[in-house]
């Protein structure tokens, strides 16, 4: 990686007796959309808030562009915030929030109007400059809020969970324009959230908090397929959990075997549903393949696929996700591929 | 949810109160105005002359005059330290904060008379200011000005109803969003900028509601220009004191007390139009 916009290196943050962040160490790449992902609790928001600078690192540095960032107070970092609540100014217009962070920069008049009005035109929010935040609906405050935060042409922009107040439907509209917004201005964002689905649609990068600490950072792909964890394996996504004993090569879970790469012991897999193959008994087991039998106990139906659960011989029972009315019968033919068999770190 | 008659029922004691201890009592003030005393004895024919009598002579415009000037200072000087005082509790202080406020609210549970008095032994001629004064060499001899004068009256009213600032206020201040704060310095406003451009704005309802208390309750004052005031801070509620007490001239201080009344309704009615405006705006 070429060398990073930002920099996190070993920040901690405890508030009395609880350890919020547990020496976080984390780069962000010049126009990266990176997010941060973790349940509450999980002391996403204050990394962000210590990145902003709303909050004191206990220890730990913060650097951006090869200067130190944490020393400096939030209204001399050039790193600027979209709240959850989006704390619009209820009292001004629309155009006077945009206006705000240009004015207490001294900008010049003449050059403030032209700035808002085209941070304006670009979340297509021209019409209600003279409005006020009350007078906007959730969707519009939304823009207003990244309106404010991009006219001062930020070198990063903190997102705290700014679409959770949006309805389902519109939130999932907010997501592609906060895409598209970041693609086209090329600002790195860091975005915060505890859902998963958008984490994946929107991310270059995601990294995995829990407990103050960073469980895994990757790319969307990279952490559906290879989760390193059994936390993040069953964080995002559904997928089956299968302790298995290992030895010389040969992992063996209930009356089923399959060759792995990894030193003796008993270790958790992961193996995502849809890796499962659904197969006719008579056909013929490919190369290398698991082939095992059993019965479906349940199925739920969710349109494009179905959800089995299927009990096995020997007592374990898979979630398997298939085309909708592959089923013909309860008795079913599964076959899986070794390389889907993930081995998981379990929590150290 | 309640029955009709219930509901009569419970607004019966309060509708009564009201009526016997504030309404009859205006309706006695009311018709007293347009009365006359004369030899002693109130005449009861209806009369404009109380009111002619308050145009015609000067004396009691000029109280009034010098009453709201007190007044004026007073909310000024209540607004200069409620409104940094609650700034300061409201944002400032992390630690401690609920003890601070106790001490704000505290000079409240103690009489007003002990507080007047309490002035009186501090500015007097052998009071603990003049004293030190004399003793430190800052003055020679006890400066007379402090007690018995406006200054001795505005700075007594000051203290006292101060805390009627700044508790509108703080409230206010309390309930201005952190977020709102904090996203000010991110857009990099200064602690001074964010004072001027969110918080004093958002928290100018209660501004206003501090000031109206301070500067009715300044002006309808008549114990601190009685003990403190001395003949030169005599205020306009002294003079209806006297008129029905020692003056005997009821219908005189009743048009004086109704010409009040109508001024605080006034003020009380457009202050609170304003603050309905400020907040209607947010």
């Amino acid at each position: 990686m070429p060398s990073p916009l930002l920099a996190v290196k070993r920040v901690s943050k405890r508030f009395g007796a609880t350890q919020v962040l547990d020496n976080v160490t984390l780069d962000i790449a010049e126009s990266e959309f990176l997010t941060i992902l973790g349940e509450s609790g999980s002391g996403k928001t204050t990394l962000l808030r210590i990145i902003a600078g709303f909050e004191q690192a206990m220890s730990g540095e913060i650097w951006m562009r090869g200067q130190r960032l944490d020393t400096l107070p939030s209204n001399k970092r050039n790193v600027y915030t979209v709240f959850q609540s989006y704390a619009l100014f209820p009292h001004l217009s629309v155009f006077e929030n945009v206006a705000y962070g240009l004015r207490a920069k001294k900008v010049r008049g003449g050059e403030i109007s032209e700035r808002v009005g085209a941070v304006l035109a670009q979340v297509r929010m021209t019409d209600y400059a003279q409005r006020r935040p009350a007078q906007l609906s959730g969707g519009q405050q939304q823009r207003v809020a990244l309106a404010r935060a991009l006219v001062n042409r930020p070198d990063l922009l903190l997102l705290d969970e700014p679409l959770s107040a949006l309805d389902a439907s519109l939130r999932v509209h907010m997501q592609g324009e906060l895409h598209a917004l970041q693609r086209e201005t090329g600002i790195t964002f860091v975005f915060v959230t505890h859902d998963q689905e958008e984490a994946m649609a929107l991310s270059d990068r995601i990294a995995v908090l829990r407990g103050g600490r960073i469980e895994q950072l990757d790319t969307p792909r990279t952490l559906y397929n290879q989760p390193r964890s059994c936390y993040v394996a069953s964080f995002i996504g559904k997928t089956n959990l299968l302790r298995a004993q290992v030895r010389n090569g040969i992992a063996r879970a209930g009356n089923f075997c399959w060759p792995v790469a990894i030193p003796d012991g008993e270790v958790l897999f992961s193996l995502r549903p849809e890796n499962i193959k659904l197969v006719s008994a008579a056909e013929i087991p490919r190369e290398g393949a698991i082939r095992l039998k059993g019965t479906v106990r349940r199925s739920v139906f969710s349109g494009a696929s179905e959800m089995l659960e299927v009990e096995c011989d020997g007592g374990i029972v898979l979630k398997v996700r298939v085309a909708t009315s592959a089923i013909t019968s309860p008795e079913v033919s599964l076959e899986i591929s070794p390389e889907y068999m993930i081995p998981l770190v379990e929590k150290e | 949810m309640y029955s009709r008659a219930y509901q009569r029922f419970v607004a019966l004691p309060p509708l009564a109160w009201v009526t016997l201890f504030l309404l009859v009592p205006y309706a006695f003030l009311f018709c007293y105005s347009f009365w006359q005393v004369r030899s002693g004895a109130v005449i009861h024919a209806w009369t404009l002359r109380n009111y002619g009598e308050l145009v015609r002579n000067p004396l009691y415009f000029d109280v009034l005059l010098r009453s709201a000037r007190i007044a004026a200072s007073v909310t000024l000087l209540a607004l200069l330290l409620g409104v940094p005082l609650a700034y300061f509790l409201s944002t400032r202080v992390q630690q401690h904060k609920n003890l601070l406020y106790q001490l704000v609210i505290i000079p409240l549970w103690v009489s007003y008379l002990v507080r007047a008095y309490a002035w009186k032994t501090i500015l007097g001629g052998t009071g603990v200011l003049n004293t030190l004064l004399v003793y430190c060499g800052i003055l020679h001899e006890p400066a007379g000005f402090l007690l018995y004068s406006p200054f001795a009256v505005i700075l007594t009213l000051t203290h006292i109803y101060t805390p009627f600032v700044f508790l509108p206020v703080y409230a206010s201040m309390e309930h201005i969003p952190r977020s709102l704060v904090e996203a000010a310095h991110d857009l990099g406003a200064s602690n001074v900028r964010t004072f001027w451009s969110i918080i004093f704005p958002l928290a100018l309802p209660g501004v206003i509601a501090g000031a109206t208390f301070a500067f009715v309750l300044s002006l309808g004052d008549f114990i601190a220009p009685l003990l403190i005031g001395g003949p030169n801070g005599v205020m306009i509620s002294n003079i209806v004191v006297s008129l029905f007490g020692a003056a005997y001239d009821w219908p005189l201080g009743a048009a004086i007390s109704l010409c009040m009344l109508l001024l605080v309704v006034f003020l009380i009615t457009g202050t609170e139009r304003l603050e309905r405006r400020l907040q209607g705006g947010l």
